[in-house]
């Protein structure tokens, strides 16, 4: 292959886990616009996602197509419930505490889902297949090209529930002025558990995806999570739309990067770009909450 | 006449489209007690800003005795010997007032963290004469009592003489005081005047910002007077009193 | 309000001078009295697996003071901790195992390689406030963890650094066996730095760091250089860090991992912090002893033991947000009002 032809097969696959990041990147969005609190657990959502959906298919023999659902549904309801139980008790205390309290509800579900379902890897079959795609002169898998449609869709389907829906309006409206937004009969706990569990069912989207890429496991929510976070500081946190773009931005810049470079230090590059955007720009790419102050 | 220790030329800061300060130019001469006044937004506070580099400045200059004071760190404007106290009291909270006070001899004191650290070359010793400094200095302003007190728990009173006396332990040539009297009721604003000019009999010149223009009134040498950020007039209270262009600036505004 | 400058200042009368002094002698008292009670410890305690537990509540009880100087006193917060946990001992194993340096060398080695690295790391993003400040300090943290991992030809990568020498002192070798003059050593480094913590806190510059806590603006405009203030601090918290990392290395174990210096123990580390109580002289002790305690009591329940940890640091955050050392003094001062009100009825300041 030359170089370009590399180049350009580093970029889709940047591409797919891209997808992912973006995904992720946009569930701390919605929960940090709604309660300012950067939430840890977000990638447990994501593990969660994968990981129900692989045991519903397992134990009960269900279709993917469903057991996706189940696995929707029950990241969601996990969701509401992480805002209910330890963030609504919280909603005042620092950000230092925030962040334990989220990173403990972190440490919770991740121990939850090694007893539940052990600690191996999960196999979940491909959507549609394996046969690679060849796309000027790279190749991709079916699954990548359903990773980018999902992000896509839900790129979307967020958008369309922001701007046209009540629901989404009054989120909107909470983000901007909290304040204000109660006095006008908005109840403001309410959109925070929406915000919850509509960061909570993006998550399960992201692992749901991603599992038959990468297998699933109880611990891969971490790393998935923080990195998630660096995309949504690249695009500017709090930007729904930095959040795609910093997602699929980060990805390709690990991608190139462990592909150019080193992978040894793959892991590494996503907080290097993290550190570069707090350093360089603080509101990311497309300027998200500059508020650096506590 | 005095020296005048302030220079301020040609000050000028846009924010974004809004010029809080127009080219402002005026000099504060020593032994003073300036006043500027002006209607709010005229952009009294944020020329306090801009002379204490908390700021950035567009254009201008301000210089104190020989030095440019625009671009330097606040911490270093300090050391050149000007002191600030803030419209909303800026305590530190969590010190008793006593430790407030140690505070304001942070530019006398010479320990280092590592001297400190290990208590030698006389930290140990330096330690204890801040705290009897300190403590002399709040016996002087009669706050002796409140020395224990942690400072989140004072009224707006206390508080803002503990700044002043805080701010007074810096030893600063030039005092700039930021609405001294906001929130004080008759008595406490007069105590407040009263302090000022034991302020300046001690050797400290005053700039002042203030609302409250009984107080003004009564104690300043000189006032300027801003409108939108730029100069409106400037003389003696008597003068600036019966200027027409200030009557009009204010009207409505005055509280006597 | 006589004027300032003149007369020469007057012996101070009793009053708060004088109250805190006492205090400060009082709380000299306190130190002294804590840790003659540790020294008493081995006389009672003889199993040596809880000595050895004792030993490393002594190390993180090092790692929390540090922590608790940035984050309580100079009120900025730190999610990659951790990081110079490992810088320390690693820089103090690989120089002693892999070059045969003398230990002590070593330790001050390390200490001279890690602050230097907190200075540089500090500058820029000390610059930050808030999230932003905490999410620059995580990244450092894993970008350290992973430099550690994949630099095996160094650190020996993840499958770890053995043949670390022992300690010397005084001529002797802490050996294996020697687990209790370890608990000593490792304890009487804890005692030192504790002191030197107490003595940075009632100090000039240790006022000035919690004045930029409290307001940096005032600060600055009392003359403190509040940018270089807080990169000191942060570097003298990783200079603790890198000291209880030299200790750990040289322990009984003499072999590193890359492990125990990543986000987790960054987070354990921040949560002794606040739970023992933020910016208090006794919190990081609470703190240490409590999440050394729970890790080890969970320790035998694999899986469970991270569910429960999880849970608890839900529930001890949202109902102590202040921490220990202060959720106990407000129950103590609401239980002295009760009896107070109960006796008499004026309720007097």
């Amino acid at each position: 292959m030359t170089l370009l032809e590399q180049v350009w097969q580093f970029i889709l696959s940047g591409m797919t886990t891209g997808g992912t990041y973006a995904l992720i990147a946009l569930g701390f969005s919605l929960v940090y616009n709604a309660t300012g609190v950067i939430n840890f657990a977000q990638g447990e959502f994501v593990m969660l996602g994968g990981m129900v959906t692989a045991a519903s298919m397992t134990a009960w023999g269900l279709p993917l197509w469903l057991a996706a659902l189940v696995g929707i549904a029950v990241t969601t309801v996990v969701g509401v419930i992480l805002d209910r139980a330890a963030i609504r008790p919280a909603r005042n205390a620092s950000v230092v505490v925030l962040i334990i309290i989220t990173v403990g509800a972190s440490i919770f579900l991740r121990g939850l889902a090694s007893i539940i379902w052990g600690p191996d890897e999960r196999p979940v079959p491909a959507f549609s297949g394996n046969a690679p795609i060849a796309v000027l002169g790279a190749s991709i898998t079916p699954q990548s090209l359903w990773v980018m449609g999902a992000t896509l869709v839900t790129a979307v389907a967020m958008w369309v529930i922001f701007e046209y829906t009540v629901v989404g309006k009054a989120m909107r409206a909470c983000a901007i002025n909290a304040h204000a937004a109660q006095l006008c009969g908005i109840e403001l706990s309410r959109m925070i558990s929406w915000s919850f569990a509509l960061a909570a069912a993006i998550g399960a989207i992201a692992g749901i995806v991603l599992a038959p890429i990468t297998m699933t496991q109880y611990n891969v929510g971490t790393m998935l999570g923080l990195k998630g976070f660096c995309a949504a500081i690249l695009g500017g946190l709090g930007n729904g739309l930095g959040a795609i773009v910093g997602g699929l931005v980060l990805g390709v810049l690990e991608a190139l990067g462990a592909g150019l470079v080193s992978s040894q230090y793959k892991d590494a590059i996503a907080f290097v770009v993290l550190i570069a955007v707090l350093l360089i720009r603080p509101s990311g790419i497309l300027g998200g909450d500059t508020g650096g102050e506590d | 006449m005095s020296e005048t220790l302030l220079t301020v030329g040609g000050l000028c800061k846009d924010f974004g489209g809004l010029e809080a300060v127009k080219n402002v130019s005026f000099e504060v001469r020593a032994g003073q007690i300036k006043a500027l006044i002006g209607p709010n937004g005229a952009g009294k506070t944020t020329i306090f800003n801009l002379i204490t580099g908390v700021l950035p400045s567009d254009a201008g200059s301000a210089v104190f005795g020989e030095q440019q004071l625009l671009g330097l760190p606040t911490h270093r404007i300090a050391a050149l010997g000007l002191g600030r106290t803030f419209q909303t009291s800026l305590l530190f909270d969590q010190m008793s007032v006593l430790e407030n006070v140690m505070v304001g001899h942070h530019l006398a004191g010479r320990s280092t963290m590592l001297t400190a650290a290990l208590r030698i070359l006389g930290a140990g010793a330096e330690e204890r004469e801040y705290r009897e400094t300190a403590m002399v200095a709040l016996e002087r302003a009669g706050l002796a009592d409140l020395a224990g007190r942690s400072a989140a728990a004072l009224p707006i009173g206390q508080r803002r003489l503990v700044e002043v006396a805080r701010a007074l332990a810096a030893e600063p040539t030039l005092l700039l005081m930021d609405e001294p009297a906001a929130g004080l009721n008759m008595r406490e604003t007069d105590r407040m005047g009263e302090i000022i000019e034991e302020i300046r009999a001690g050797g400290v010149t005053v700039l002042l910002v203030e609302h409250d223009m009984s107080l003004v009134m009564n104690i300043s040498d000189e006032v300027l007077v801003l409108d939108g950020g730029q100069r409106l007039a400037e003389g003696t209270p008597e003068q600036v009193r019966s200027d027409e262009r200030v009557l009009a600036a204010y009207l409505g505004e005055v509280t006597e | 309000m006589a004027a300032v400058r003149e007369a020469p200042p007057q012996a101070p009368t009793p009053n708060e001078a004088t109250a805190a002094a006492r205090r400060r002698r009082a709380q000299k008292l306190q130190i002294f009295g804590f840790f003659l009670f540790v020294a008493l410890v081995p006389l009672a305690v003889h199993n040596r697996y809880h000595i050895h537990v004792l030993i490393f509540v002594g190390l993180n009880l090092i790692l929390a003071t540090g922590l608790n100087l940035l984050m309580g006193y100079a009120g900025q917060v730190s999610l990659g901790h951790a990081a110079f946990f490992g810088i320390g001992a690693y820089a103090s194993g690989i120089l002693t195992a892999t070059y045969g340096w003398n230990p002590w060398a070593a330790l001050l080695a390390a200490l001279v390689v890690t602050s230097a690295v907190a200075w540089l790391v500090g500058r820029p993003t000390l610059r930050l406030h808030g999230h932003y400040l905490a999410m620059a300090t995580l990244g450092v943290g894993i970008i350290v963890s992973v430099v550690i991992r994949q630099t095996s030809g160094l650190t020996g990568g993840s499958s770890g650094l053995p043949g670390i020498p022992a300690m010397t002192v005084f001529g002797r070798e802490l050996t294996t066996s020697m687990d209790v003059h370890y608990f000593y050593f490792v304890w009487a480094w804890v005692c030192l730095l504790t002191v030197v913590f107490a003595n940075l806190v009632e100090s000039r510059p240790g006022r000035a760091l919690r004045a930029l806590h409290d307001s940096e603006l005032a600060a600055e405009t009392l003359g403190v250089d509040t940018a270089t203030f807080k990169v000191r601090a942060f570097v003298i918290s990783a200079a603790y860090a890198s000291i209880a990392g030299t200790l750990y290395a040289h322990s009984s174990m003499r072999f590193l991992s890359p492990t125990p210096f990543g986000f987790h123990t960054s987070i354990a580390l921040l949560v002794m912090v606040v739970l023992g109580g933020q910016g208090t002289l006794w919190g990081p002790v609470l703190g240490a002893i409590t999440i050394t305690g729970i890790q080890e009591v969970l320790r035998p329940y694999t899986n469970w033991d991270i569910v429960v940890y999880g849970l608890l640091l839900m529930f001890m955050m949202i109902v102590m947000p202040g921490g220990v050392t202060r959720g106990l003094a407000s129950a103590w001062s609401a239980i002295t009002d009760l009896i107070a009100r109960r006796r008499g009825g004026t309720d007097d300041e």
